[in-house]
């Protein structure tokens, strides 16, 4: 019998040892500092607003483990060496394993900005940092949040159920507009403010300032202005978390590398989720992809890989899925933030100014490449199915309908949108 | 918007307290008018006044003193009753000693001589008790097993109170000895009470309409009501205390049901009861609750119709027919309710007040059951228990409105799932059994079946059943054990509908592809303690028998994971799977 050891116990991690009990005996061990037992890191935001307690994000009971024997180490790993097959964890010190896998996750960027190390400057990432946001966040009145991203509005939203005001700093000229087209941005934006947070745009961080005692008290953006505020909010993305990997001989870049079966270059060695760096390239993808889905993705496949069935890492057409306060967005296939040289789009939003589809084709071939809906659920497999068999627009439009998932009862634009959309299309033909 | 708030809370608290100070806020005066008025049988009537002197005086005292003196004169009344007509030693070793060898039933002529009311009684009683000893030889404890059993059942039904009679008599003869504020002014106290608490309610809860529509789930777990805290237990604990209250003591109440006199008078032209008081309050709680579920799920008219639905089948159905019904001489019926929740369908009592109506009644005794073998599979195959469970039912809609506050608190653990799946199937037997007892009962008039007394079974059903656990533990519990505790543990209608979930329907809950990241928010706020999440994230439809439908964790599900569906029954039970990942067989 193998050991199979996994750092990190989130999604990524998880899936693995779960795949893997499900195919071998082997011993699995998931180590991880964070905290002893998985929980839905993507639910951190409903702790701090009340919506759960920490109890309810986990998604598997606590026996749950122990009869599926997979044992839980709650520690950190400082250092990983691949000759002896041994890590060194902080508390308990050598450890030995046969297969490595490596799912560490991510941590918070901070760009260098002076003071973004003052008592009151956090970005959201871990469990400690929830911990750190409700020391941070007590009895404050106001928060300015750097980024605007999707921690970020998860920062905002959190923050104003107790009553903080926010401002979001944020550098693009709409809210998110480096992954959503201008329509969808601005959309946002205008939702984003009726929650009466004082959005700022075209605007970065210059520095942070103490307030003499160590503790945050106001910020100064590029634009000369300073802002009071007692919490700052780094939420400018995520990196690769693998500073313990430094000299432990695994290629790393910004993330560890790894091939198509998610092989580091070191022999039993396997990467996954969050710190993984793609050696290469998917069409459509980015080669570091900090997304929940594709984690377990990657725990799939490689707990197939490891229990006999060498399995390439090959996601399907790429979804996504996330909630602005009270607006729901979905994403299927590729919706760039700038339409490419090849293609066509058509925009629809309702006129309560909620709601929206933006669904990109191929200029030439009318091959369907993606859509973006907010505030309307739509059904997955259509859109993967669709993907897959490279429909036409025309097509996907005729069956926009069958794709809806919103629930029973509620309105239905599908009319309203196939109408337009001839509307528009046939003006272009002509 | 906290201004307004400020003063509806305000407004309720006042209205909630004078609300309990009135129930202990009367004096009582007992009048031989009242006694002779709640009892019919002069004698019987005379005997208690005999043995009530001391609360015929014009002195206010409280309820508990008042039922306490009450419920002593009714035992000093039996047992001077007793002591007059029960057979001493002396006449039963007479009667023995005179049966020298041989009982004959004559012989009891001779030994209870006199015209006066006692040897009339002796006479007739032991001829009624004893006959089965005429020809037998005498023996000295047959004679007693006798008397015995005059001395239990005879003589209390005839000359003293039992105990139906003194728990009816209690609350009537209580609520009409009040003298009260309430009494003499029951539609001012309506006002001040029920009145305060309906705009406070409504000041609280309209300025929630400023609010942006969508989920607000916001500090439930911080809220020292809706998470098992001080105020939660305390609400849980009053919940409580009314429940025993109204099922098993309701004469300490009758301060209450005076209050609501005139909503009965208007309605059905009687007098009000502590039941009709009970719908009074159910109704009001599913309306003002109903308009607050109504506000904070604006976003989802899945939502809006059916709080609208339970509302609308409360008021008609539940509480405003059967009342109109009873105006026009019919029967009191709830046309929605169904065997075996409504567990006394087949009970003697009203089967014969249905057959005693004519065509009406009839009509009642065969909608009542084609509820039950028609319309339950039927709708549940095409719609899913939902229909009735989240969509008519009164305990439902109780749930739904006055209990949505506390849906996070049901247990999700699978060891709570193993539980509720023993105990609700175990409820739908004993209800099954109770009633089949019944029936044999009502065909061939003997109360005994194979082992057991069908009277005694439908006694313990109601009590344990149809009141602790539907009543004190369903409702009692919801600050404590979340708002489906009956439905999810006891009722044995939901168990049936369940069933038919289960294995005969075209309802599931579907899961969107891969899109589920676990949060848990399905899970959290289902009130059925269905761990919706463990499904979601493998991608696999939720076909459970306790889903009630009620569609809140697809309300409440960030990533528009999950969605109430009917479809063909075909690939209903569905292999786990997650779409979007190419090369991965998942494995059980």
């Amino acid at each position: 019998m193998k050991h199979i050891v996994i750092i990190g116990n989130g999604i990524s991690g998880i899936t693995a040892a779960r795949n893997i009990r499900k195919r071998s005996n082997d011993n699995i061990t998931v180590i991880s500092g964070e905290t002893e037992h998985f929980f839905s890191r993507t639910a951190l935001m409903y702790i701090y607003m009340g919506h759960m307690k920490y109890e309810n994000t986990k998604p598997y009971e606590d026996w749950f483990w122990k009869k599926n024997k997979i044992d839980l180490v709650k520690d950190f790993v400082e250092k990983v060496d691949p000759d002896s097959k041994q890590l060194v964890l902080r508390n308990k010190g050598n450890f030995k394993y046969d297969i490595l896998i490596i799912a560490s996750g991510s941590k918070s960027n901070k760009f260098g900005w002076p003071g973004q190390d003052l008592k009151g400057v956090q970005g959201l990432y871990s469990f400690q940092d929830l911990e750190l946001m409700e020391q941070n966040s007590k009895g404050i009145k106001h928060a300015v949040i750097v980024g605007g991203g999707l921690i970020g509005i998860e920062m905002a939203e959190m923050l104003l159920t107790r009553k903080i005001g926010v401002t979001i700093l944020v550098r693009e000229n709409e809210f998110w507009s480096n992954v959503l087209p201008i329509q969808e941005a601005n959309l946002i934006s205008r939702h984003v403010r009726s929650h009466h947070v004082d959005l700022r745009l075209n605007i970065e961080l210059k520095e942070i300032q103490s307030d003499g005692n160590g503790k945050v008290k106001s910020i100064v953006t590029n634009k000369g202005e300073t802002i009071e505020c007692q919490f700052v909010g780094l939420t400018v993305g995520v990196s690769p978390n693998i500073d313990f990997l430094k000299n432990s001989g695994i290629e790393t870049k910004r993330g560890v590398l790894v091939n198509e079966y998610l092989e580091t270059d070191v022999p039993n060695v396997y990467a996954l989720g969050d710190c993984v760096e793609r050696k290469y390239d998917l069409p459509g993808r980015r080669n570091i992809e900090q997304v929940w889905y594709t984690g377990r993705m990657m725990g799939e496949v490689v707990a197939q890989t490891i229990t006999g069935e060498k399995t390439k890492y090959e996601p399907g057409p790429w979804f996504n899925s996330a909630k602005f306060f009270d607006i729901e967005y979905q994403t299927y296939g590729n919706v760039w933030n700038e339409l490419k040289s090849n293609e066509m789009e058509f925009y629809w939003e309702h006129a309560s100014g909620t709601k929206c589809v933006h669904v990109v084709w191929d200029k030439l071939t009318n091959q369907f490449l993606g859509i973006n809906t907010f505030g309307i659920r739509m059904r997955h497999e259509c859109f993967d199915i669709w993907l897959r068999e490279k429909r036409s627009i025309d097509f996907v439009i005729e069956h926009l309908a069958e794709a809806n998932f919103d629930p029973e009862f509620f309105s239905q634009h599908e009319d309203e949108i196939v109408s337009e959309y001839k509307k528009v299309t046939s003006l272009i033909s002509q | 918007m906290k201004y307004l708030q400020t003063i509806g809370l305000t407004l309720f608290v006042i209205g909630f307290a004078l609300f309990n100070v009135s129930f202990f806020w009367s004096g009582y005066q007992l009048t031989p008018e009242i006694v002779k008025s709640q009892i019919s049988d002069e004698k019987k009537a005379s005997a208690l006044l005999l043995e009530t002197k001391e609360i015929v005086a014009p002195e206010p005292s409280s309820n508990f003193k008042f039922v306490a003196d009450l419920s002593a004169a009714f035992e000093r009344v039996n047992e001077r009753q007793l002591a007059i007509f029960s057979l001493s030693d002396t006449e039963l070793d007479k009667l023995a000693s005179y049966n020298k060898e041989k009982f004959t039933i004559a012989s009891v002529d001779s030994v209870f001589r006199g015209n006066d009311e006692q040897s009339a009684f002796k006479r007739k009683a032991f001829k009624d008790n004893g006959s089965w000893l005429d020809g037998q030889a005498t023996s000295r404890e047959q004679i007693q097993t006798v008397a015995d059993n005059i001395k239990k059942y005879s003589i209390i039904s005839q000359f003293g109170f039992d105990r139906y009679a003194v728990k009816d008599l209690k609350y009537s003869i209580t609520k009409a000895a009040a003298i009260s504020p309430v009494k003499s002014n029951p539609t001012l106290y309506l006002f001040l009470t029920f009145g305060l608490c309906i705009i406070g309610s409504m000041l609280y809860i309209l300025p929630k309409l400023k609010l942006p529509p969508g989920i607000k789930n916001n500090g439930i777990f911080f809220n020292v009501m809706k998470n098992v805290q001080w105020l939660g237990i305390l609400t849980g604990s009053w919940l409580i205390a009314f429940y025993v209250f109204l099922y098993f003591y309701p004469e300490y109440m009758t301060n209450w049901v005076l209050m609501v006199d005139p909503v009965s008078r208007l309605l059905s032209g009687n007098e009000a009861g502590r039941f009709f008081l009970y719908g009074f309050i159910y109704t009001l709680c599913i309306l003002v609750m109903g308009v607050r579920m109504l506000i904070n799920y604006r976003h989802s008219k899945y939502q809006i119709l059916r709080t609208c639905s339970v509302m609308f089948f409360q008021t008609a159905f539940a509480f405003l027919i059967p009342e109109i019904l009873i105006r026009l001489n019919q029967p009191y019926f709830d046309f929605k309710n169904i065997w075996p929740l409504d567990y006394s369908f087949f009970f003697n009592n009203r089967l014969d007040t249905l057959l005693a109506n004519g065509g009406l009644g009839v009509f009642m005794l065969v909608w009542g059951i084609a509820l039950i073998i028609i319309a339950v599979p039927v709708l549940v195959y095409f719609f899913g228990k939902r229909w009735y469970c989240s969509w008519v039912c009164g305990c439902g809609g109780l749930a739904e409105t006055l209990g949505d506050p506390y849906r996070q608190l049901s247990n999700k653990k699978l060891s709570a799932w193993k539980i509720e799946r023993w105990m609700i199937h175990g409820v739908l037997v004993f209800a099954v059994v109770m009633t089949g007892g019944v029936l044999y009962t009502y065909f061939t008039n003997s109360s005994w079946v194979l082992f057991f007394d069908s009277y005694k079974l439908r006694e313990i059903y109601g009590a344990f059943i149809g009141a602790g656990f539907a009543g004190v533990v369903g409702t009692g519990f919801y600050p404590l054990m979340g708002n489906r505790t009956w439905c999810r543990f006891g009722c044995p209608l939901a168990a049936y509908l369940g069933i038919i979930q289960r294995f005969k329907s075209r309802f599931r809950i579907t899961t969107n592809g891969g899109q589920c990241i676990s949060c848990g928010n399905c899970s959290t706020y289902c009130e059925m303690g269905i761990d919706v999440r463990w499904y979601a994230q493998r991608g696999q439809n939720i076909v459970r028998s306790s889903c009630v439908g009620c569609g809140v964790c697809s309300s409440v599900c960030p990533r528009g994971v999950l969605n109430l569906e009917v479809k063909e029954e075909e690939g209903r039970f569905g292999k786990a799977i997650l779409i979007g990942n190419n090369g991965i067989k998942l494995v059980d």
